[in-house]
């Protein structure tokens, strides 16, 4: 489905996605990353649980949001892709307190 | 006369929650009603504010107050039912009850005072408990440390005004009003048995009018014999992103929407009409909240707006009917969401019959005001 320009050059990172070690292609960002890579979705809403995927790659829709590290509700279109970062789905509203809260 | 509005037997002005309020209710009563509201620029309270259908603490210098007050919030949950039925939106009413936090053991004792006197002069029943740090904690797990303690009373609650402005419109034109928004007044007058309504494109005709313009008012109620004493004060709110359920409750300045967004506001400023925000006070704002429940340390917040209440200069509403049991009539609150009910239901009645009853009413007149500054 994308096609990938060549602005970032060739290679491969490896990231951990939902427990899963996954080689992903070398890509602008994060979201660009997962994308290529076909994961799907990204997050489910907090009020009807509906699946979503980026839509704007710019910062501005939300519709990219996944866990980064623990961190819950980062914007995959922003984040550089890092060597062995941890990404999960973001499901529904995050978890600030004890328990989920990482930050 | 504008040929495609002939005459109305309401005209009111103003079409934010106490505007839409009236005419809902004067349409659901058979009346037929034009509802003329600016554009979206206007200063518009109705989208800015918390949606806190608050009672506790409400009429500390007006038992007739603290009683509407009382009576609107217990018709609340009916009223809310009511527009889910004619419309379908659901104005996400909620009543747990509500926290008003206190920072320090002087504070909760004070206001507890403060709640008791109000009830001892109030004649409609609203309890209230004073609830100490320990109990605060096991009624509330994630209240911070510093926390000294809450009053808590059972009829308060909370709803979304976007979702509540929204309703009351539609509810209004389903039941045959016209609703006429981008059409600000420019000239009131009285003329003959009813009152003539200018804006820039048309004049219209009622038998009755209903000022309900908010800050406007203070413009529009000399030009029919009345006076709108209100002032603009500024609240500056913030909201975070959605998060993980953890207030069902109700607090004085803090609230989590149903769909997880936290609300953080309380302050109150004297800046004319600029609807701005402010660093130091959004700083505060914050600090405290964090302080009441430490968590929201990890929530961001995604956006901060301010808006204008109109308050008066007891901060007690005012209703008012033109000189000689006249055909126009002036509503000012600064507790829109609270008091709609009361707005839809009971002033509706009053404004059918063109009187407001010295009984139920003298309290509300701005006469008060006179005798205080003689």
């Amino acid at each position: 489905m994308f096609r990938p320009l060549d602005v970032t050059g060739d290679g491969a990172v490896s990231i951990e996605v939902e427990g899963q070690s996954r080689l992903v292609p070398m890509a602008p960002n994060l979201a660009a990353a997962l994308l290529s890579a076909g994961f799907s979705p990204f997050r489910t809403t907090p009020a009807g649980a509906a699946p979503r995927q980026p839509y704007c790659m710019m910062g501005v829709c939300f519709d990219c949001l996944v866990e980064i590290d623990g961190v819950p509700n980062r914007q995959a279109c922003l984040e550089s892709l890092r060597e062995g970062m941890r990404v999960r789905r973001q499901r529904g509203a995050a978890d600030i307190g004890e328990k989920g809260g990482t930050r | 006369m504008g040929a495609r509005h002939p005459f109305s037997d309401f005209v009111v002005i103003g079409g934010g929650i106490v505007g839409a309020s009236v005419a809902y209710g004067l349409a659901k009563a058979g009346e037929k009603v034009l509802l003329l509201d600016e554009g979206d620029i206007a200063f518009r309270a109705a989208r800015g504010n918390f949606g806190n259908v608050w009672v506790q603490g409400k009429g500390a210098t007006s038992p007739a107050y603290a009683d509407l007050t009382r009576e609107a919030a217990n018709r609340w949950g009916e009223f809310a039912a009511a527009l889910q039925d004619e419309t379908g939106v659901d104005v996400h009413f909620r009543r747990p009850g509500a926290f008003y936090i206190c920072f320090s053991e002087e504070e909760l004792q004070r206001r507890s005072r403060m709640m008791a006197s109000i009830g001892e002069r109030a004649t409609v029943r609203s309890d209230f408990e004073t609830v100490g740090a320990e109990e605060l904690r096991r009624r509330l797990p994630e209240i911070g440390p510093e926390i000294a303690g809450a009053t808590y009373c059972p009829d308060d609650g909370t709803a979304n005004p976007l979702f509540l402005l929204r309703a009351l419109i539609k509810a209004a034109v389903a039941y045959g009003a016209t609703y006429l928004p981008r059409h600000e007044v420019t000239g009131l007058r009285i003329d003959g048995e009813g009152v003539s309504v200018e804006t820039e494109e048309e004049t219209y005709h009622a038998g009755r009018a209903v000022l309900a313009a908010g800050l406007g008012n203070s413009r529009l109620a000399p030009q029919l014999g009345m006076v709108a004493p209100v002032r603009p004060v500024r609240g500056q709110i913030m909201v975070t992103e959605k998060v993980r359920n953890f207030l069902d409750f109700g607090t004085n300045f803090i609230r989590q929407t149903i769909e997880g967004g936290c609300l953080f506001g309380e302050s109150s400023e004297e800046a004319g009409l600029d609807e701005g925000t402010t660093l130091p006070v959004l700083r505060e704002t914050a600090r405290r909240a964090v302080t009441a429940f430490p968590l929201l340390r990890n929530a961001r917040v995604v956006r901060a707006w301010g808006a204008l209440r109109i308050m008066t200069p007891d901060g007690v509403p005012v209703y008012q009917q033109s000189p000689g049991a006249g055909s126009a009539f002036l509503v000012t609150v600064h507790s829109g969401v609270t008091l709609a009910p009361f707005h839809a239901g009971d002033l509706v009645e009053a404004l059918r019959q063109g009187r407001l009853h010295p009984n139920e009413y003298q309290p509300f007149s701005p006469e008060r005001f006179d005798v205080q500054a003689a």
